[in-house]
Order: C-alpha cells, then sequence, then structure tokens
C-alpha cells in the first residue's frame, strides 16, 4: 500500500497573506509552513500504510522555489521521501496547472491512493486535488470524514450537506480529507532528527514532460484588475459581563424586533 | 452574455438555494439561461426551475449510484464539445459543484475561477468578483481563456428572486446522454445518511446561535440548542467543535460549512477564525460572547459580551423563559 500525499507549503499563518502589487499572485516569500489542512492527510496516509502492513506515504509538492521547510515537519512524523516539483515557471500557476504538475508527479511515483485536504488556507479554491483525478483518469471521493480500506477497496464516509454518505471506491483512487478525520500525530526528536536526511527529490516542469506554457501565470487564464480591501466591519459596544450581561442581549435583540 | 448554464442541483425535486441565487444572477447578464439537471427526481424540479427563469433544462436523469462529478462533468463536456456550448457556466459551491467543476476543467482544459461573489456584464465582457484571504479582500478579474468561463460562486453571494414572468414559465427539458466514464466513475454511493434536525434551516434562519470551544464541553452544546429554540432559531457550530465530534457537520458555519447570512448571529465561545468569519460577516448583526477580550470575534461583533459563555447562556435562557 504506497500513499501519495499531496502537501502545499503555505505562508505561515501568523504573517498576513499579501498580494503582489506587479503581478496579483500570492506572495511565497518568507518561511513557508505546512499547510495545516494537509496534516490530516499525512495522518491519514501513515495510519492506512500501517493498517495494510507495508508501503510508504510519499509527499508531492510544488512550489516556484526550493522551499522544503514544510516538507520537512511531514517527513518527521514518518513519511518516507517526498517530490519536490520546483521551478521559476511554477509562479501565478492556477488550481488547473497546479493539478497538471502534482498529476504529473504522482504518475512518477505510481501510489495506489492519493490523499489531500478538501482545501488550502490561503488560496481555498478546492478544485485541485478532483483536477488531479480526472488528469489521472481516476474515480474520487472528496471531504472525507472517515476513510478505512479492505480487500483492496476503499469504504469512505463522505460528509454531505444533509449527513453523510458511506461510498465505496476501487483503488488507485484520490480522496480528500476533511480536518479531524485523524489527530495529526506530533513529531518526535528523533522524527525531526531522521527527517532531515530523507530524500527530497527535486524536479523541473521540464523534467516532468510538462510544457511550461501550460503551468504558471502562462496557463493561468485569469486576468486580474484590481484587488482593494473590503470595508471591515468595525467593532461595536463591548460589555464585561458582571452578572447582568445577559440583560444587555435581551435590549440589544428588543431593539432589533427580534423579541 | 447570450448564454448561461447553471448547474442545477436538487435534491426530491426540490433546488438547493444556491441554484436559485444563481439563475437570479445569471437573468442579470445572460440573454438565456440554461440549467442543468441530474437524479432520479429531477423532473419535479422543472417548473422550480422555470419559476427563477430557466429557458431550458438539460436532464442528465437518474445517475445511479454514482457521484455527480465524474458523469455530470463528462455529459456537459460533451454538449460542449458537440457545439453546444453556453459562454457562462455558474456552478454552486457545493461538495457535488465543486467536483463537476474540477473534472469539466479538465475536460475543456479551461480553468476554475472560484469564490466568486458577484458578476459585472456592464462592459461588454463579463469582471467577476472574488473573495481572498478570508473575505478581506475583494479582487476583480476577467476570465482571457475563451468561452465557457466556468465559475464557481459561494452560497449567499446573491438573493434569490423568482423571474417577474407574465406567463407562467414551463422549461424544455432535453434528455442528455453521459458518454462513456471509464474509471473515473469508479466510486459507488451505497447508503445515504441523513442528519436530521428540527426548528428553521441554518442557512434560512433569522436568528443563528453558534457555539465553539469556548463552551468547555459537548454537554455545554445543549445550550446552544435552548437558546436558539428559544431565539426560534437555528443552533450552528464552528469548525473545531465539529472536527472534535461534538455536533455532525451539518451544523458547521464557515469556509468549509455554511454561508449564513440571519438577522442576528450569536457566537458563544467562539473566538473567530477567519475560516469561521467568512461563513457569518455577512450577518445584519453580530453578538459575540468570550471569555477573551483579545478575540478577533470582537473586532466584527455589534455587541461584545465579555464573559464565559457559560455562565452568560444560561441567564439569557432563564430570561427568556421568564418572558414566555
Amino acid at each position: 500500500m504506497n500513499v501519495a500525499v499531496c502537501v502545499k507549503q503555505v505562508p505561515d499563518t501568523a504573517d498576513p497573506p499579501a498580494l503582489d502589487p506587479h503581478d496579483h499572485t500570492l506572495v511565497r516569500e518568507g518561511r513557508l509552513i505546512m499547510d495545516d489542512s494537509d496534516s490530516y492527510g499525512v495522518e491519514m496516509g501513515l495510519q492506512l500504510v500501517e493498517a495494510g502492513g507495508g508501503g510508504e506515504v510519499a509527499l508531492v509538492s510544488m512550489a516556484p522555489n526550493g522551499e522544503t521547510t514544510g516538507l520537512r515537519s511531514a517527513l518527521a512524523i514518518g513519511a518516507a521521501r517526498a517530490i519536490l516539483v520546483s521551478d521559476p515557471v511554477l509562479a501565478g500557476s492556477d488550481a488547473l496547472g497546479t493539478a497538471k504538475v502534482l498529476a504529473a508527479a504522482i504518475r512518477r511515483l505510481g501510489p495506489d491512493l492519493v490523499l489531500a485536504g478538501t482545501e488550502s488556507t490561503d488560496g481555498y479554491t478546492g478544485t485541485t486535488p478532483v483536477q488531479v483525478a480526472e488528469l489521472l483518469g481516476w474515480p474520487s471521493v472528496s471531504f472525507a470524514k472517515h476513510v478505512e480500506i479492505s480487500d483492496g477497496l476503499l469504504r469512505v464516509q463522505r460528509q454531505t450537506e444533509a449527513g453523510y454518505d458511506e461510498v465505496t471506491c476501487p483503488l488507485p483512487a484520490v480522496v480528500t480529507v476533511t480536518a479531524g478525520v485523524v489527530e495529526p500525530r506530533y513529531p518526535s526528536f528523533k522524527g525531526i532528527m531522521a527527517a532531515k536526511s530523507k530524500p527530497v527529490e527535486q524536479v523541473t516542469v521540464a523534467e516532468l514532460g510538462l510544457d511550461p506554457s501550460e503551468v504558471g501565470s502562462a496557463g493561468a487564464r485569469q486576468q486580474v484588475i484590481s484587488v482593494e480591501a473590503v470595508d471591515a466591519r468595525k467593532a461595536g459596544e463591548i460589555v464585561v459581563d458582571q452578572g447582568d450581561a445577559h440583560e444587555r442581549v435581551i435590549s440589544f435583540l428588543e431593539q432589533l424586533k427580534i423579541l | 452574455m447570450d448564454r448561461i448554464w447553471v448547474l442545477a442541483e436538487q435534491h426530491d425535486g426540490v433546488p438547493v438555494g444556491i441554484v436559485l441565487e444563481l439563475l437570479t444572477a445569471a437573468r442579470g447578464f445572460g440573454d438565456v439561461v440554461e440549467v442543468v439537471t441530474w437524479g432520479p427526481s429531477s423532473a419535479s424540479a422543472v417548473t422550480a426551475l422555470g419559476q427563477y427563469g430557466a429557458a431550458k433544462v438539460y436532464d442528465v436523469g437518474d445517475i445511479g449510484e454514482s457521484l455527480p462529478g465524474p458523469k455530470l462533468a463528462a455529459a456537459m463536456a460533451a454538449q460542449i464539445s458537440g457545439g453546444n456550448g453556453p459562454d457562462a457556466i455558474l456552478i454552486g459551491a457545493t461538495h457535488d459543484g465543486r467536483d463537476i467543476a474540477a473534472r469539466l476543467s479538465v475536460r475543456l482544459d479551461l480553468p476554475v475561477l472560484t469564490n466568486v461573489v458577484g458578476f459585472d456584464a456592464s462592459e461588454g465582457g463579463l469582471t467577476t468578483e472574488h473573495t481572498i484571504f478570508g473575505g478581506s479582500m475583494m479582487l476583480r478579474a476577467v476570465f482571457t481563456g475563451g468561452a465557457p468561463g466556468i465559475f464557481v460562486i459561494r452560497a449567499k453571494a446573491f438573493t434569490a428572486q423568482p423571474a417577474q414572468a407574465t406567463e407562467p414559465q414551463s422549461p424544455e427539458v432535453v434528455a442528455i446522454d453521459v458518454p462513456e466514464t471509464g474509471a473515473s466513475d469508479a466510486a459507488r454511493v451505497v447508503a445515504r445518511h441523513g442528519e436530521e434536525r428540527s426548528g428553521p434551516k441554518l442557512d434560512e434562519a433569522a436568528v443563528v446561535v453558534s457555539g465553539g470551544r469556548g463552551l468547555g464541553s459537548p454537554d455545554n452544546y445543549a445550550l446552544i440548542i435552548e437558546l436558539a429554540r428559544l431565539l426560534n432559531g437555528a443552533p450552528g457550530a464552528s469548525r473545531a467543535i465539529v472536527d472534535a465530534g461534538w455536533v455532525p457537520y451539518a451544523f458547521q458555519v464557515g469556509q468549509t460549512g455554511k454561508t449564513v447570512k440571519p438577522m442576528v448571529y450569536i457566537a458563544c465561545g467562539i473566538s473567530g477564525a477567519t475560516q469561521h468569519m467568512v461563513g457569518m460577516k455577512a450577518a445584519k448583526n453580530i453578538i459575540a460572547i468570550n471569555k477573551d477580550q483579545e478575540a478577533p470575534i470582537f473586532t466584527i461583533a455589534d455587541l461584545g459580551i465579555v464573559g464565559d459563555a457559560t455562565k452568560v447562556i444560561p441567564r439569557l435562557i432563564e430570561a427568556l423563559r421568564a418572558r414566555r
């Protein structure tokens, strides 16, 4: 059982996100960390490999520069290796361009299962994993809240707006997992040290056999006209509760004619 | 724009809310609005779709136990490559909608433009508005890839309004075929589970009372349910307590849950992660109850109560009961 997990390295959420004023792409300089929503896929992958009694978890990621900090934290909790597609032409890639790159890297690995988060915390387009599935010609199950494999068949509880569906799916397949599907483990000191020597293969777009015009800002067919701050809501009245704050809530609801 | 398609997800013959929102938006800039639908009860949805302006219904019909993504994308791509394509395709940001958009995008080799909250066709082409960074910034863009543009739209970006038809609308229904989808369509839905809830629906209620980690324990969520009931509202939740298993996903408000726009939103023990605020900052009024005065939720609350939600809510419940 070999699992590939798509991992995105995103700006540290402690730093406010920003757009480049010239080309309106996300600024990805500075420290990059593993997207928190990807830690669930990594943990899920590790558990499925452990339950399957063999195989490994490999990470698949892309970045315009050779940044690997975010990958090391996933290697530290047990992923065996990583492929990082690193190429300056990737700057400004949209979801489809990203999916083409990830699909090409996944073909190199040939895993039984691809796991990804439902959406990234910085771009949150939420389409890339299923685009990867379509590019590979594989089935996909999105929004998984429970995943198990028995007799080579995936059994997934898929969140729906009304509740959840039980879905079966043969391998190979792409599954997107929700936060909370599993509890990600913490890295041990030994794991952190071991991660430093785990292989991170860096490949370029050309080495994957992709045409550079399909990826990066060249492949993104959207022209940004403007970016503006939205009028923020203002903070209103603050009441420190001294045993009577509920009365202020009641009078507020009365003003609104809710009561 | 000559011709717009709206993806019409429906359950038991009732179009989901965002479909009516999208039909309303599409009427604003499209000359002809058509829908693509599927499902065993799709025929029952035709009248409602017509009332909101659909001139034609392309019906894929019953897809059995398949997930909608592969079959709907294949059916739509076949129409488009056969020359029967629209100028724009509007898809609601539901789970199935996003799957369909993603697969259609690959089949057409066209990007999907996501998190759309507005359209402007006043200057010839179609300009779209997208919220980014949790709604703090608005990005305006034009799609340069050639028709059709594929747009995924956030819930509650538009207010649904029936078309002002002078005569009853009865859309033409056209059955469309699904080409061979191969291995991509191998997933099977073997059982469906609804998480029943009583009272007004979360995304339609005038009052929403949501709880978060600050409630301290799952048992205290009963306070949220009771307060919501007394206010004839709907109970909601932050992602943190859904992930922790306190309440089902159907209660979740936020980027990955429901977008709500009630008259009053009462956030109890919710600190206000960006992820949550995206789903509720459009509420007309926001009341926040939280122990931490520095919590981000207070930066958008019209009334902020700095206090322990598990102490304030019981007094609120008692006072509301006394008024009955």
